[in-house]
């Protein structure tokens, strides 16, 4: 158990009240738990309080404090697959890049072409590369105006997007501006019914974000709404001032949205098919191995860093869904056998929808839709079937 | 939920009822189920089994992670739950209910030795700490 953050200074309180009878004991245990709080500081996002009220348990999540699951994680996946939930996403961070020449900048910078995003608000889906061809991160960017794009990253990769984006920024659009948005918050509001329940707490956002196409967004003034998600279903991600996101979870809530842990959030995006940057994809592989392929633009003629590297070496592995066909639930790791070689699963569990184990696998090039492989389980191999990922979205399972 | 009184437990979160013939019976405890969250998968031990004391035996596998289940003395495996099989979240809802394997200890007395149930909650509370 991680001791919640504040508690350190409230020992030291009760320390200097104390009489000196006490003192020694007390100085005893107050020096152990100061030594565990050191090791185990963890960052807490806005709503930590509110999590902790809501009966979520609470884990070290990437350095964050983070609610897993406020119950049953596999009620929670269901709750947004067939209704609504809402997710703190405030660990992840907004960059703001403005100034001329933004677009031409981050047509350079990231794998994914900014050219194909020309209507105001809409997003794109894109790797950021090392000049080998390595990810450094997945991420979302919006195209506001010419002067401003919105980009959303990692959590964990954060610090290290930011000072990539500058050292970049510095030598081919020195006229940019690129601001970590410290002052935001972010909540995703996931699920069939996730629309409706934002526009019930945020009235005046609905003329703006009715005819918000999928992965379109709109600054609404105090609210950034984007029609985004990491769950496979409908929804939003709004972004706002953090003093506010407090009073939006607990208005959210009162209307019957129901708060998700990071657990379901896992389960669910796997089940959608999508990348967890540090599991499916880090620095030490490219995206043509990641299941990226779709979001790398190598036929225009724009040149944006690590495409030499991504031309000069072809993939020999891809990354496949697999469904476990005996007992058992798959996890990342894991080793994978198959005809062409080995392979290792780079995410796994037990998917709530399909009532199955599934995994993303990391396979060599010549594993196909279809075959049956085996799967390395403590001390066994069990068979699993090789598939078309995603699993299941928009409430259905799809195999 | 408090931990039965008439219960013998291990530090690694076992608990263990004495049947009325010696046998033993072997689950693991609230505390337990709690921290692993919804149970998906249990593979238990199958009977004819010998075990050594602390030896793993058994896995329990929730949404999140998987857990060994450690053999709380050394004996002879003579059941496992079948019913986990198809329904292993009884675990989650009944974890003093929801018994993984049974077995024949060699001696009576390492069942004897194992927690009580106030030693087991001192165990529980220390790592909360």
């Amino acid at each position: 158990m991680q001791p919640p953050k504040g508690q350190a200074t409230q020992v030291v309180i009760s320390q200097v009240q104390r009489t000196d009878g006490a003192q020694r004991e007390i100085a005893l245990r107050l020096f152990l738990f100061l030594m565990k709080a050191h090791m185990t500081t963890l960052k807490a996002t806005p709503l930590n309080a509110a999590h902790r009220a809501m009966g979520a348990k609470m884990v070290d999540f990437g350095g964050w404090d983070m609610p897993v699951n406020y119950g049953s994680q596999i009620d929670e996946h269901h709750q947004v697959r067939n209704d609504v939930g809402m997710f703190d996403v405030c660990h992840m961070r907004v960059v703001d890049a403005k100034g001329d020449g933004v677009r031409a900048f981050l047509r350079y910078l990231l794998a994914n072409n900014a050219d194909k995003i020309t209507v105001p608000g809409k997003a794109l889906y894109s790797a950021m590369l090392r000049p080998n061809g390595g990810v450094i991160d997945d991420l979302i960017i919006y195209f506001m105006t010419e002067q401003w794009f919105r980009i959303v990253v990692n959590a964990g990769t954060a610090d290290k997007d930011i000072a990539w984006m500058k050292e970049q920024a510095a030598v081919h659009a020195p006229a940019l501006t690129i601001t970590s948005r410290d002052d935001l918050a972010m909540v995703a509001i996931q699920g069939p019914n996730a629309r409706t329940k934002v526009w019930e707490v945020l009235p005046q956002t609905k003329a703006a974000t009715e005819n918000l196409v999928n992965f379109q967004a709109a600054d609404c003034g105090e609210y950034f709404v984007a029609r985004t998600g990491y769950t496979g279903e409908d929804g939003f991600e709004v972004m706002l001032q953090k003093e506010k996101v407090d009073a939006f979870w607990y208005a959210l809530n009162k209307v019957g949205v129901k708060p998700i842990g990071l657990g379901a959030r896992d389960t669910l995006r796997l089940e959608a098919g999508m990348n967890l940057y540090g599991q499916d994809m880090n620095e030490s592989v490219g995206p043509l191995e990641s299941g990226l392929a779709w979001t790398v633009d190598l036929k225009s003629e724009r040149d944006f860093i690590g495409k030499a590297a991504l031309l000069a070496n072809p993939p020999s592995s891809k990354l496949v869904g697999l469904v476990l066909l005996d007992r058992g639930v798959l996890r990342g790791h894991q080793k994978v056998k198959t005809p062409h070689g080995e392979g290792e699963i780079t995410s796994g569990s037990f998917s709530p929808t399909l009532e199955k184990s599934i995994a993303l696998a990391r396979v060599p090039n010549g594993v196909a839709i279809g075959d049956t492989v085996q799967v390395e389980i403590r001390d066994k191999l069990l068979n699993a079937s090789v598939v078309k990922y995603p699993f299941a979205r928009n409430g259905k399972g799809l195999l | 939920m408090s931990n039965p009184s008439n219960l013998k437990y291990t530090a690694s979160h076992e608990w263990i009822k004495t049947e009325a013939d010696g046998s033993i019976t072997v689950g693991i405890t609230q505390h337990a189920q709690e921290l692993l969250g919804d149970m998906v998968f249990v593979e238990a031990p199958t009977a004819g089994r010998k075990l050594k004391a602390k030896e793993e035996c058994a896995v329990v596998e929730s949404v999140k992670a998987a857990a060994d289940v450690y053999a709380p003395v050394s004996g002879e495996v003579i059941a496992a739950n079948g019913d986990l099989d198809s329904s292993p979240e009884n675990i989650n809802s009944d974890p003093y209910g929801a018994w993984i394997f049974k077995m024949k200890p060699d001696n009576a007395a390492d069942v004897a030795a194992l927690l009580d149930a106030a030693a087991y909650q001192a165990v529980v509370d220390s790592e909360a700490h």
